[in-house]
C-alpha cells in the first residue's frame, strides 16, 4: 500500500468514527426527548464539541492530502466527497445538539399522545435509519444502498408536510400544550433536515464511486 | 472544428524481434499539447521517435503502419524534411557546447547547408529566442557559448533551436526531468505560449506535469495505447482500470 492509500484509509476510518459519533448523538437526542432525560441532553450538548473537533481534523487531513499527495481520479473524487460528507455530518451533529437544547429548556416531559399524534418517533427512527444506511453505503462502497436513501428521504418529507396540519389539530384540542406542540414541530423540521443531509451524503457517495453527479437533479 | 495534424495508423515499432509499439492509432489535433505517459518501457519514447523518423536511425529498428503529417505519409517524405517539420527536444539540454548562443539557434540551417543573409539570421535568432522567453535574458550575450547558460536556459535555447526551423510539430522527450522546479515551471509556462503556433507532443514521467500542461493525454502500457482522452477526463474519471491504477500509483 502506498502512502496515499494509507492516508485515504486513515481518512476513511476518521469519517466512519465521526459518522458513528453523529449517529449516537442523534439516538441520544431521541432518548433524551422520550425519557425527558436532561442529563443525556446535556451529554449531547457537550459532545457536540467532539463532532466539531472531528470536522476540523477531517478538513485539515483533506487539505494535507491535496497539498502533499495530489490525488487524482477515484482518489480525488473520494477526498472531494469526504470534504462535503464531513460538512453534512457536522450539520447533523448540530441538529442533535439543537434538539438536546430544546429538551434542556423544557420544564415538563412531552406528552405521549402528542408524540404519537405527530409520528415523531417514526420520524426519528427513519432519520437515524437513513443515516446508518448512508454509513453502510460508504463503508461498503454500496451505491445501491446509497440510492435507497433517496426513497426514504421522501418518506421523511411526507411526514414533515403533514406535520403542520397534525400540530394544528393537536393544538386545537389541547391548547394548554401549545408550547410542547411548537417544540415538537421544530424537532420534526430538524429531523427532516437530517433526511436532506443524508441525501446529500448519498449523492457524494455515488459521485465518488461512479463519477456521476446527481446534485440538483430531480429524479435519481 | 479541430484539424488533425499528426495521425498514426496501425503503427508498430520493433527493435529486432522486440515488438515495442503495438498497433497504435491516434489523432493529434493542431495547436494542442498532448502528453504521453506510461511506465518505463511502455513504448512512449519509441512512439515519439517514430513520429519524426528517428526510430529508424537505431540499428535493427523497424516500423510498420503509417505516421501521417497533414495527411501525408512521413515515410514517403525525405527524413530531413520530416525533422524540419517535426522538431525534437530531448531530456538533457544539449546545446552545441562550442557554438555561441546565436549560432546554436541557427544551427539547423548551418547543418543543413542553408545559407541565409545576416539580417534574416538576426531576425530568426531574435524571433526564436523571444518565442521561448529567452531573448531578454541573453540579447546582450549572444556571442557567449550556449553552455554558459543555466540548465533551464539551455533547455529553452534547445527549444529555440527547434523553433528556428519553423516546424509545425514539436516533440519533447522528458523535457524537464533534468531541470530544477523553477526552470521546470518556466518551461511549462512556455508550452502554453508555444501551442499558439505549434503542436506539442510531450513524453513525461511526471503525471502532475501532464495534468498541468496538456490538453489531451495518451496512456501507453506494454506497447499499447490504452487510453487517449481529454486530460481533465483522464485525471478525474479515466475509462480504463489500467489508466486509473497507473495515475493513482496502484500499478504493480
Amino acid at each position: 500500500m502506498n502512502q496515499l492509500e494509507t492516508e485515504l484509509q486513515l481518512l476513511k476510518s476518521e469519517v466512519i468514527n465521526m459518522w458513528t459519533l453523529v449517529s449516537s448523538q442523534l439516538t441520544k437526542a431521541k432518548a433524551s426527548m422520550i425519557n425527558f432525560d436532561k442529563d443525556l441532553a446535556r451529554e449531547v450538548v457537550l459532545k457536540e464539541r467532539r463532532v466539531n473537533g472531528s470536522e476540523l481534523k477531517i478538513d485539515r487531513d483533506c487539505e494535507n492530502i491535496f497539498a502533499l499527495l495530489t490525488p487524482v481520479a477515484v482518489d480525488l473524487r473520494f477526498v472531494l466527497a469526504v470534504l462535503k460528507i464531513n460538512s453534512n455530518l457536522e450539520r447533523i451533529g448540530d441538529i442533535a445538539e439543537g434538539i438536546a437544547k430544546y429538551i434542556l429548556s423544557l420544564e415538563t416531559p412531552f406528552k405521549p399522545e402528542l408524540l404519537e399524534a405527530t409520528y415523531i418517533n417514526k420520524m426519528y427512527d427513519e432519520s437515524i435509519g437513513i443515516l446508518q444506511d448512508t454509513l453502510a453505503a460508504f463503508e461498503n462502497e454500496d451505491t445501491l444502498l446509497a440510492r435507497k436513501v433517496f426513497k426514504k428521504d421522501e418518506y421523511l418529507d411526507e411526514i414533515n408536510i403533514k406535520a403542520n396540519e397534525l400540530i394544528e389539530g393537536y393544538i386545537k384540542t389541547n391548547p394548554e400544550d401549545i408550547n410542547q406542540a411548537l417544540y415538537t414541530l421544530s424537532i420534526i423540521r430538524k429531523l427532516e433536515r437530517v433526511g436532506d443531509q443524508s441525501k446529500n451524503i448519498s449523492e457524494e457517495i455515488i459521485f465518488y464511486l461512479e463519477a456521476k453527479v446527481l446534485k440538483h437533479k430531480h429524479s435519481h | 472544428m479541430e484539424s488533425t495534424i499528426v495521425k498514426s495508423v496501425d503503427y508498430n515499432a520493433y527493435f529486432g524481434d522486440n515488438h515495442v509499439v503495438k498497433n497504435v492509432n491516434i489523432e493529434i489535433p493542431k495547436n494542442h499539447v498532448i502528453a504521453v505517459m506510461g511506465p518505463s518501457g511502455c513504448g512512449k519514447t519509441t512512439f515519439l521517435r517514430g513520429i519524426n523518423r528517428m526510430h529508424e536511425l537505431i540499428p535493427n529498428a523497424k516500423a510498420t503502419g503509417k505516421i501521417l503529417l497533414n495527411n501525408e505519409d512521413v515515410m514517403q517524405m525525405h527524413p530531413i524534411f520530416v525533422r524540419l517539420k517535426i522538431g525534437m527536444v530531448f531530456q538533457r539540454p544539449n546545446p552545441f557546447p562550442n557554438l555561441s548562443i546565436y549560432d546554436n539557434v541557427i544551427a539547423g540551417y548551418k547543418l543543413n547547408g542553408i545559407k541565409l543573409p545576416k539580417d534574416k539570421k538576426d531576425q530568426i535568432v531574435e524571433e526564436s529566442l523571444t518565442k521561448v522567453a529567452l531573448w531578454k535574458e541573453v540579447k546582450d550575450s549572444l556571442t557567449k557559448k550556449g553552455s554558459f547558460l543555466s540548465g533551464g536556459q539551455q533547455q529553452r535555447l534547445c527549444i529555440a533551436r527547434a523553433v528556428a526551423m519553423a516546424p509545425e510539430v514539436l516533440l519533447f522527450d522528458e523535457p524537464t526531468s533534468a531541470l530544477d522546479p523553477i526552470s521546470t515551471s518556466t518551461v511549462e509556462e512556455l508550452f502554453h505560449e508555444l501551442k499558439k503556433n505549434y503542436t506539442l507532443i510531450i513524453v513525461t514521467h511526471n503525471m502532475q506535469q501532464a495534468a498541468r500542461v496538456s490538453d489531451r493525454t495518451a496512456f501507453f502500457y506494454v506497447g499499447e495505447l490504452v487510453e487517449y482522452d481529454d486530460t481533465k477526463k483522464m485525471f478525474t474519471n479515466p475509462k480504463d482500470i489500467r489508466t486509473q491504477n497507473y495515475i493513482t500509483g496502484r500499478f504493480s
